[in-house]
């Protein structure tokens, strides 16, 4: 468990930038929705914040990210394993192809040199266990993953990214192509896991913010300059933000008039 | 219902444009099914245990087979065994007529060429496969796309390229050099026309893995590497085998390079530094001959080339195939 200090955070496409630099808080316990409307950059900085962005062919990023004390952006330090320690989970659902419903949960651990089958087993089991997936697949623990419904492969996703035991997780979208139901279940899931988990989580559907998340960051695009560039513009309790929101940009956001 | 005014008309050119996409299809199949009629009953003819368990037979050893008589080769009348008198009347000695030695039906086999044929080229797949594999896995998953798009025009050139400018090359490079042919020289020939076709379709079939796949498995804080052996690579595993499919479908149909490199022989070798026999070599040099049971022969090489290259693509995607149903 980790918070996370953002501090002049600033994503890059090659020249282009694109979010005005971020400063902002994450605290462990909590879940931190990030919303705001396309193009406004919330997916950009979720990836920043495990050094996913610079994947991207030309995409780079300056400033600091501390994870706990240690600057993720720090000159010695090996992106993958901090991508350890932040896990992810994506807009897809992502079962891989090839291999079972076992096996793609071990996948992390297997990466970090873990092979004894009764130390996977159980890594396995627990993983699978606090993704609320265990009792639905414990008898076809070798099916392929693909053969899960949508809603099951993403929360083996979130059971593949949590049997590394990371400290943060991060998740992009992780609910817009689901159907209620299984969106349902994956949000009453990551309120369990925020005991022991610090969470950032974007989201283009303000009531998921409102009902799940307990700090709320609000991005816009600012079109001003003729360039769109993205902003922070408010980062608040999500009560706050929902109720007596403080910019008038997030107040016309949440009422439906832009965005 | 109205009709539009040039309702039939626009009917009529419809009918035409359709009519002749029909034509053209038909046109372009047409020389398709002939070939592998063609070589078929002819090839099939020549089938026999013999043609698979057999090597090169000189006619008049045939001949001499089929009729009981020496086939003794005197080198200051070598005409004597195949019963050819040297003034051109009848035998005296009561051997076989001229006719017959040119009549006779298949001579021997062309077990050395199968042989040959899958030495040279495995041996050339086996050179080809982790070049080609390695820079279709950095082109797609590694991309400098300054330096990739240059591997990627060259291997398009190259894959354009005729044949017969790989066996030059190497006819250049290693047979003159080592006063040689050899069945290793026309594996690196072949080698330098498979590598593009491995290169492009690795690389197209790992394009088609999608990216989110890339993603979740960098985000478990996987290395480039390992997510590409462990993860990529097996979810397009079938389409790369096609691609090397394809590759030794090209490799064993090619003559060119071989005539400047292996140059052919007549009996079984598996010795990797002298020349070696293989099937479309057969073929060519059989065609040419004057002996109609060597021209049986050269149809039957045809056929079993046609023939390995069908069973060896069959077998091996009902083996990708049971693989990627099991994942599926």
């Amino acid at each position: 468990m980790s918070s996370m200090t953002i501090s002049q955070l600033a994503p890059f496409y090659g020249a282009r930038q694109a979010v005005k630099a971020v400063d902002m808080q994450i605290a462990t316990q909590e879940i931190t929705a990030i919303i705001g409307p396309s193009g406004c950059g919330k997916s950009t900085v979720l990836r920043c914040l495990n050094r996913m962005h610079e994947t991207i062919l030309g995409a780079s990023a300056k400033g600091t990210v501390l994870l706990n004390d240690e600057d993720i952006y720090g000159s010695n330090v090996d992106a993958t394993l901090i991508r350890r320690r932040v896990g992810m989970v994506f807009q897809q659902p992502v079962a891989f192809r090839t291999r079972n419903i076992y096996e793609n949960v071990a996948a992390g651990l297997r990466i970090q040199g873990m092979s004894r089958k009764a130390e996977l087993d159980q890594a396995v089991e627990e993983a699978l266990q606090s993704a609320v997936l265990w009792d639905e697949v414990k008898d076809v623990l070798s099916k392929p993953g693909t053969a899960l419904s949508g809603g099951q492969q993403q929360r083996l996703a979130i059971a593949r990214a949590l049997a590394i035991k990371p400290d943060v997780l991060l998740l992009d979208e992780p609910c817009s192509a689901l159907d209620p139901i299984a969106t349902a279940n994956i949000e009453e899931l990551l309120v369990q896991l925020k005991t022991t988990l610090t969470i950032v989580i974007v989201t283009h559907s303000m009531q998921q913010a409102a009902r799940i998340s307990d700090q709320t960051a609000v991005f816009m695009v600012d079109t001003t300059s003729g360039n769109p560039i993205g902003e922070l513009v408010e980062k608040s309790s999500t009560s706050n933000v929902f109720t007596k929101p403080s910019d008038p940009r997030t107040e016309s956001y949440i009422s439906g008039r832009v965005g | 219902m109205n009709t539009p005014k040039n309702y039939r008309w626009r009917k009529f050119v419809d009918q035409v444009m359709r009519g002749s996409t029909v034509f053209a299809t038909g046109c372009a199949v047409i020389p398709l099914i002939a070939i592998i009629g063609y070589v078929l009953t002819l090839g099939a003819s020549a089938l026999s245990v013999q043609f698979f368990t057999d090597v090169y037979q000189p006619p008049n050893m045939a001949q001499a087979a089929a009729d009981g008589s020496t086939p003794a080769f005197d080198p200051n009348d070598p005409f004597a065994g195949i019963g050819v008198p040297t003034d051109g009347t009848a035998p005296a000695d009561g051997t076989a007529p001229v006719a017959d030695v040119y009549a006779g039906g298949p001579v021997g086999g062309v077990l050395h060429g199968i042989i040959g044929t899958l030495i040279i080229t495995g041996m050339g797949l086996l050179f080809a496969l982790p070049i080609g594999i390695f820079a279709g896995i950095y082109l797609s998953e590694y991309r400098n796309e300054r330096y990739a798009t240059i591997v990627r025009f060259c291997c398009d050139v190259l894959s354009g390229s005729p044949s017969i400018v790989a066996g030059v090359v190497i006819y250049i490079l290693v047979v003159i050099r080592s006063h040689e042919f050899s069945a290793i020289a026309g594996s690196l020939a072949l080698m330098i026309l498979m590598i593009p076709i491995v290169t492009r379709t690795t690389e197209e079939m790992l394009k088609l893995v999608p990216e989110s796949m890339r993603e979740a498995a960098r985000g478990l804080g996987a290395p480039t590497w390992y997510s590409t052996f462990t993860v990529i690579i097996p979810a397009a595993l079938p389409g790369i085998v096609t691609g090397v499919m394809l590759a030794f479908a090209r490799g064993a149909g090619e003559t060119a390079p071989l005539i400047l490199t292996v140059l052919g022989s007549n009996v079984i070798s598996t010795n990797l530094f002298a020349p070696m026999a293989s099937l479309p070599l057969l073929a060519y040099r059989y065609t040419e001959s004057p002996y109609p049971g060597e021209n049986t022969l050269a149809w039957g090489a045809a056929f079993v080339l046609m023939m390995l290259v069908l069973v060896m693509n069959i077998l091996v995607r009902v083996a990708t195939r049971r693989r990627a149903g099991a994942s599926r």
